[in-house]
């Protein structure tokens, strides 16, 4: 268990956790084990891990809580004298809401739809602060609505969470978490579903009222570099283990673990043009991890000693690692010298748009768009949420409603939507979606999947499908045993390869890519940025729609900037990202550069 | 119900200026669709009885009578008109709710139909009036213990009463409690027709039980389900860490919640009764709208069976309309647009998920 540790002076700590177990039920598996960190009055701290480290479980476990299906067995979570995990169940409701407050994750599904937002308010006040007066009430809620950027006005608290954009439902939910003024507020991944500019906007709030109140914060995140700038100090969890922990600027400077130096090789940086490297492997499962190190079968400095289970050891001012062989010194991560292809000059582009209109009822969504894809080009399409790249994306695909304009392939016209295109038209242009999960079909296994779109675009008999599925797999480096495992038996990152290798089965000459990784973890989404990478090398045009221009930076040639159903600004990547010419470029890099202007 | 009514809630005035709903001008739409529903019923019920096989000039007549006498009825009858004109007058006459007199009976079919249609009507409200909150008490009740021992015996236990036909319900019913073993209720329900079915409990004790136990399962499996849903809703998690107690997120976030896919169940519940409570009142020889209507068709009644379908049928559409209206109000995602869209196909998937979980 890591050890207690202090940076600076020695103030009392807020919250103490200390040896946190939290198990699955019926399993005999720990979900977390020997969680144990601190936290100073008005601190904020990074709690970071991929998907399934249980870093959510922890967040939960600070309130008491535990999902369905875990139970926590051990630890002790304490904040100020009160020890959370043994407290009655009526002390535990006057604390949740009260003294320790919870951000929850998808602001979409956390509000009752049936409830106006001043429902909400009113109702954790009616459950906290009964003594309060009606004028005490609005004032409370007038002060705390304009502290997370929320109208004040009584019509706004009329309208009902569906009525709000997505931001505006996060910022309720903050309303909700900070009008009791907590000691602590746990927020569980409170960006994730916002796009890059209103996350920056929230993450403002976030670290303006954590500093205005004094509150402590524990701000769990899968991703490095939504933290960065935030806290003050990071735990890096793996496996369901504190693997590191260290102030933000040391860690980012000075990993120890191999894991956090793993993590931070994989993150696209929007400064420089970079390799991205995957951390090989993935995660075990709770019940199949087994004992010794939690990384060691994915750790490439790995020893016989790691089959112990290592100890936690400092490393000077608050720094402390969890491994056998921490690795000292920065980080050395490949910077390309070499920067994009960028002369295009005379060739005919492979696809060309001209004036696309689209629109949704009466609001227009693209607006006379034009576009050149070049062949052998990674084009990034970017723009905030409500932009219009998808609508693009999808009306060159042919999966529009409602557009007009012209599409050229090769100089060829091509129908604008689906059924107006024949079958060779059709295989030319390939679609890979957000959620893998949800683009497969979950009752076919995936050599079915893969086999079915090959017999329809090639004339194959059985042997030749099985070869062509086995051949397509080796390229998005998946086994060949693969093809007899349903889509529900992979991780999220093999899902999206068997995506892309649907695509790839129909030998395409253009993929269109729409957030293909922001559903997957950092390492993972490397890994699938290489490999479009090395596709994109063997003559493939991709059209990579994103709004993370950090990754536009490792993998784009040329960005085309979209706002309000216009394309603002384009050109080649490099010099785009370093001088962007239009203000809502500007705005855009300047939300996600955020994290690394430190 | 719940803790929150007595606290006066200063944060949301509700008594905001009035204004034109915007789901007003769907309203309209969908009555107007409503009524062309039922002019096509009109039309299909019309068609449907002028193709059975069998003439009612030769059923008045009998099968004695001479092909000329019959052809004078026909006549009489205008049944020689061409059809279109014979479905104008027969409409027109349906709108002023006569459908001529009974062929069997020779009183007016409307009459006839009333009488039924009271009885059927004082059934099925009874029937709706113990199942609807006995079900949503029971299915809240389930889904709170859900996985319990107690929630997996009453699971069996309502998948085996749904299991059983109406008509096995009804004698096993009637053995019981109308036999040797327990005498204490009437084995028929030969209802004295000059006074009202509320004034003889009696006969409608064991029609009402029967199709209350046909019933109940499905909806208290609805509740239990949609419930269980809300219970395990992201809202309903976040509002639990807000430090809210389960009674409140029981009776303020979840049961609102789920009410909506139980107003769908509970229109689906009364269209079966409006038509499939045939079997109880053949069992139990109660005089409702279903055993007028199986008999009528023995007799080859056009104008009893017109009336009875016809209403039956607008009776359908009604149900659905308020329905859909309830579900629209339930809801303010739906509410609050200018173009409610309940899902297509909702009301099927609302049966399915009843069956589910």
């Amino acid at each position: 268990m890591p050890a207690e540790f202090a940076i600076g002076p020695a103030s009392a700590p807020l919250l103490r956790v200390e040896g946190l177990r939290v198990s699955l039920t019926g399993a005999r598996a720990d979900i977390v084990s020997d969680i144990g960190f601190t936290l100073r009055p008005g601190e904020i701290v990074g709690l970071v891990g991929e998907s399934g480290s249980g870093k959510s479980t922890i967040a939960a476990a600070l309130l008491g809580h535990a999902r369905k299906g875990a139970v926590i067995t051990g630890g002790r979570v304490i904040l100020d004298d009160l020890d959370i995990l043994s407290a009655e169940a009526s002390a535990l409701r006057d604390l949740r809401g009260a003294r320790v407050a919870h951000v929850p994750q998808d602001p979409g599904a956390a509000l009752n739809p049936m409830l106006r937002i001043g429902a909400h308010l009113d109702e954790v006040l009616d459950v906290h602060a009964p003594g309060m007066t009606p004028d005490q009430r609005v004032e409370r809620v007038v002060a705390v609505m304009a502290d997370v950027g929320l109208p004040p006005d009584p019509a706004f608290r009329q309208r009902f969470p569906h009525q709000l954009s997505g931001g505006q439902q996060q910022r309720v939910l903050l309303a909700l978490a900070f009008l009791l003024r907590p000691r602590l507020v746990v927020l569980d991944e409170p960006t994730t579903a916002l796009d890059v500019v209103t996350k920056a906007q929230v993450l403002e709030t976030v670290r303006h009222l954590c500093r205005r109140q004094g509150a402590g914060a524990l701000y769990v995140s899968h991703d490095l570099s939504v933290v960065r700038d935030l806290v003050d100090r990071l735990v890096v969890l793996y496996a369901g283990r504190v693997v590191e922990t260290a102030a933000s600027h040391t860690l980012f400077a000075e990993p120890r673990h191999p894991y956090t130096r793993g993590l931070l090789a994989a993150m696209p940086d929007i400064a420089v043009r970079r390799h991205l490297l995957a951390v090989p492997g993935h995660a075990a499962a709770p019940a199949a991890r087994g004992e010794g190190c939690p990384f060691r079968s994915r750790c490439a400095v790995t020893t016989d000693r790691c089959l112990d289970l290592p100890p936690w050891q400092e490393q000077g001012r608050g720094h402390g690692v969890a491994c056998h062989h921490p690795v000292s010194g920065s980080l050395a991560v490949a910077v390309e010298q070499t920067g994009p292809a960028a002369g295009t000059g005379g060739r005919e582009p492979l696809l060309s748009v001209r004036g696309a209109t689209a629109r949704y009822g009466k609001q227009v969504v693209l607006s006379g768009v034009d576009l050149d894809l070049h062949a052998g080009e990674c084009t990034a399409l970017v723009g905030a949420s409500g932009s219009g790249k998808t609508t693009l994306a999808r009306a060159i695909m042919g999966l529009g409603e409602d557009v007009a304009g012209t599409l050229l392939l090769d100089g060829v016209a091509q129908g604008l939507r689906e059924g107006l295109r024949g079958t060779a038209q059709r295989r030319r242009i390939q679609y890979i979606f957000q959620n893998p999960s949800r683009a497969l079909n979950p009752r076919q296994k995936v050599g079915d999947i893969l086999g079915a779109v090959a017999r329809h675009f090639l004339p194959l008999d059985r042997g030749q499908t099985a070869a062509c599925v086995a051949a397509t797999l080796a390229k998005v480096a998946l086994p060949a045993s693969a093809a007899d495992r349903f889509p529900a038996e992979l991780s999220g990152g093999e899902q999206q390869r068997v995506a892309i290798a649907r695509a790839l089965i129909c030998e395409p000459d253009l993929l269109i890519c729409d957030e293909i990784t922001s559903a997957l973890d950092v390492s993972v989404q490397a890994a699938i940025v290489e490999l479009l990478r090395g596709l994109q090398q063997e003559g493939l045009t991709l059209l990579f729609v994103t709004h993370d221009l950090a990754l536009v930076r490792s993998i784009a040639d040329r960005v085309v900037v979209l706002n309000a159903g216009a394309i603002v600004e384009q050109g080649a990547a490099g010099p785009l990202l370093d001088c962007p010419h239009h203000p809502y470029t500007r705005s855009l890099i300047a939300a996600s550069g955020r994290a690394v202007a430190s | 119900m719940t803790a929150s009514d007595s606290t006066a809630p200063v944060l949301t005035d509700t008594r905001a200026a009035w204004s034109v709903p915007a789901w007003l001008p769907w309203l309209l739409r969908r009555l107007l669709v409503g009524l062309a529903t039922v002019f096509a019923i009109t039309i299909i019920v019309f068609a449907a009885t002028q193709a059975l096989p069998s003439d009612p000039a030769r059923v008045i007549l009998g099968p004695e009578a001479t092909e000329q006498a019959v052809a004078v009825l026909r006549g009489q009858l205008g049944l020689d008109r061409p059809l279109p004109i014979q479905y104008a007058h027969w409409l027109g006459d349906a709108l002023r709710l006569d459908f001529g007199r009974s062929l069997d009976s020779d009183v007016e079919a409307v009459a006839i139909v009333r009488d039924r249609f009271g009885n059927s009507l004082v059934l099925m409200l009874l029937v709706l009036a113990v199942t609807v909150p006995l079900s949503l008490l029971l299915g809240v009740a389930l889904a709170v213990r859900r996985d319990s021992r107690l929630d997996r015996i009453a699971m069996a236990g309502l998948i085996l009463f749904k299991a059983l036909p109406g008509f096995i319900l009804a004698i096993g019913l009637i053995l019981i409690f109308a036999t040797n073993i327990l005498p204490v209720l009437p084995a028929v329900s030969l209802l004295d027709p000059q006074r009202s079915p509320l004034a003889q409990p009696s006969y409608l004790v064991l029609p009402t039980v029967t199709l209350v136990l046909s019933i109940l399962p499905f909806l208290v499996r609805l509740v239990r389900a949609g419930v269980i849903e809300v219970l395990e809703a992201d809202y309903v998690a976040a509002a639990r860490l807000r430090g809210l107690s389960e009674r409140r997120l029981l009776w303020r976030h979840a049961v609102p919640n789920a009410l909506v896919p139980t107003v769908q169940g509970i229109a689906m519940t009364a269209r079966v009764l409006l038509g499939g409570a045939v079997i109880v009142e053949v069992v139990f020889s109660y005089p409702g709208l279903g055993s007028a209507l199986n008999s009528a068709i023995e007799m080859r009644d056009i104008p009893v069976i017109q009336a009875i379908t016809l209403l039956q049928a607008a009776l359908v559409v009604l149900v659905n309309l308020v329905a859909d209206i309830a579900t629209v109000l339930l809801t303010p995602r739906l509410r609050t647009a200018a173009r409610p869209t309940l899902k297509p196909g909702s009301r099927a998937a609302w049966k399915l998920s009843g069956g589910g979980t």
